[in-house]
C-alpha cells in the first residue's frame, strides 16, 4: 500500500493547510468557449473527507439568502488557488449543524492566534 | 508482442490536465528476469519464460526449481509465466521501460473469489419480484423444456462457484509510468485483489 501513497504524493498539488471551520476563498478556473477566467467562491469549510488525491472539502456559503454547498476535490486542476480568509474555532470534524442555523446563529467563532510559549511570555 | 509480469498494488484516482478525474490502478510491473528461452527446435514453440518477485530465502524454494534458476544464474522468482517476447536472452531483465504513456495494454490475473453464488449474481438472471407475496425471489426459474430434450442443455447457467478464475481486461490505457519505482498506472480496474500477480501484455 505504500506505493499508493507515493502515487498520491506525486500527484498532490500544493494547497495551503486549512481545516474544518475555516473560511476559505476558492479561486476556480471557469472555461467559457475558448476563454478562461477566474471565479471565486468564498465560504466556510464544513467537511473534509478522503485522503491523498481523493480528498475533498465542502464549502458552505449563503448566497442571496440561499444556502449553497460545493464539494471540491482538493487536487483538482480546476482550482486555481485556495486562500485562507479566516481560521475558525470549532470542536467538530463535520459542521453539518450549520445547515439548520440562520443568521447570527450560523456564525463560527474566529480562532485566537495561538502563540508559542516563548513569545507569549514576552507579550 | 511484448509484455511484463507484475503485481496489483491498488487503485486511486488522478486528475488529467483538463480537470477530469480518472480512476487508475497502480501496478508494480517488473523488473522481470528471463529465466529460459523456449525455441522451436527444442520445445516446438517460441517463448520466453519470465520470472517476477524475487524469493529472498532459498529454503523456501523447491530444490528442483532452484536448479532451474541456477542454470541461468537468476535469483529464484515467485511468479513465472511464459510470454512470446522477441529478442530476449536468458538472464536478460525486462523493466517497465517497454511501455510508453498512452499505450494500450491487456492485463490478466486471477479474479476475486466470490464463493458459491446464485444465478442472479453469477449469470445476471433477473430473478422474481421482491415483495407482494412473491415467493420467487432469486430462483433461476425453468431451466429447459420437457420431453424434448429431456435433459438440461450443456452450459446452462446454474448456481455454483464464482470468481477465482483467470480474467483478462483488454485495452487499458497506460496513464503514467514511474520508472524508479517500477510502477505502471493504467486507467480502469484490473482483476484480483491487492497483491494479485498479473500478466501485462502490450496490445497490437
Amino acid at each position: 500500500m505504500d506505493a499508493i501513497k507515493t502515487i498520491d504524493e506525486a500527484y498532490r498539488r500544493d494547497v495551503p493547510s486549512f481545516r474544518v471551520g475555516d473560511t476559505v476563498r476558492v479561486n476556480l478556473k471557469v472555461i467559457e468557449g475558448d476563454k478562461e477566467r477566474i471565479q471565486s467562491y468564498e465560504g466556510v469549510v464544513i467537511a473534509m473527507r478522503g485522503h491523498g488525491t481523493r480528498e475533498t472539502f465542502t464549502v458552505r456559503k449563503i448566497s442571496y439568502g440561499i444556502g449553497v454547498e460545493r464539494v471540491f476535490p482538493i487536487c483538482s486542476p480546476m482550482i486555481d488557488k485556495i486562500e485562507l480568509v479566516k481560521q475558525g474555532d470549532v470542536r467538530r470534524a463535520k459542521l453539518y449543524y450549520l445547515r439548520g442555523k440562520k443568521g447570527k446563529a450560523a456564525r463560527i467563532q474566529e480562532k485566537e492566534q495561538y502563540l508559542p510559549t516563548a513569545e507569549r511570555n514576552t507579550v | 508482442m511484448i509484455g511484463l509480469l507484475g503485481k496489483k498494488i491498488g487503485t486511486t484516482q488522478i486528475f488529467t490536465d483538463d480537470g477530469r478525474s480518472i480512476p487508475v490502478t497502480v501496478i508494480e510491473a517488473g523488473p522481470c528476469k528471463a529465466i529460459q528461452v523456449k525455441t522451436n527446435e527444442r520445445d516446438g514453440y517460441e517463448a520466453v519464460q519470465l520470472g517476477f518477485d524475487e524469493i529472498r530465502k532459498q529454503k523456501n524454494v523447491p530444490k528442483a526449481m532452484l536448479s532451474h534458476f541456477k542454470k541461468t544464474g537468476v535469483e529464484p522468482q515467485r511468479f513465472i509465466r511464459e510470454l512470446k517476447v522477441d529478442g530476449l536472452k536468458a538472464g536478460d531483465t525486462l523493466t517497465v521501460d517497454i511501455f510508453n504513456k498512452g499505450d494500450r495494454v491487456s492485463v490478466s490475473g486471477i479474479s476475486k473469489g466470490k464463493g458459491f453464488q446464485g444465478v442472479m449474481k453469477r449469470h445476471n438472471y433477473k430473478g422474481g419480484p421482491g415483495s407482494h407475496g412473491s415467493m420467487f425471489n432469486r430462483a433461476p426459474g425453468s431451466i429447459g423444456s420437457s420431453s424434448f430434450p429431456s435433459r438440461v442443455w450443456k452450459n446452462k447457467g446454474l448456481p455454483g462457484h464464482m470468481g477465482s478464475e483467470n480474467v483478462t481486461i483488454k485495452n487499458l490505457k497506460v496513464v503514467d509510468i514511474k520508472k524508479e519505482q517500477n510502477l505502471l498506472l493504467v486507467m480502469g480496474a484490473v482483476p484480483g485483489t491487492r497483491g494479485t500477480y498479473l500478466v501485462i501484455r502490450k496490445e497490437g
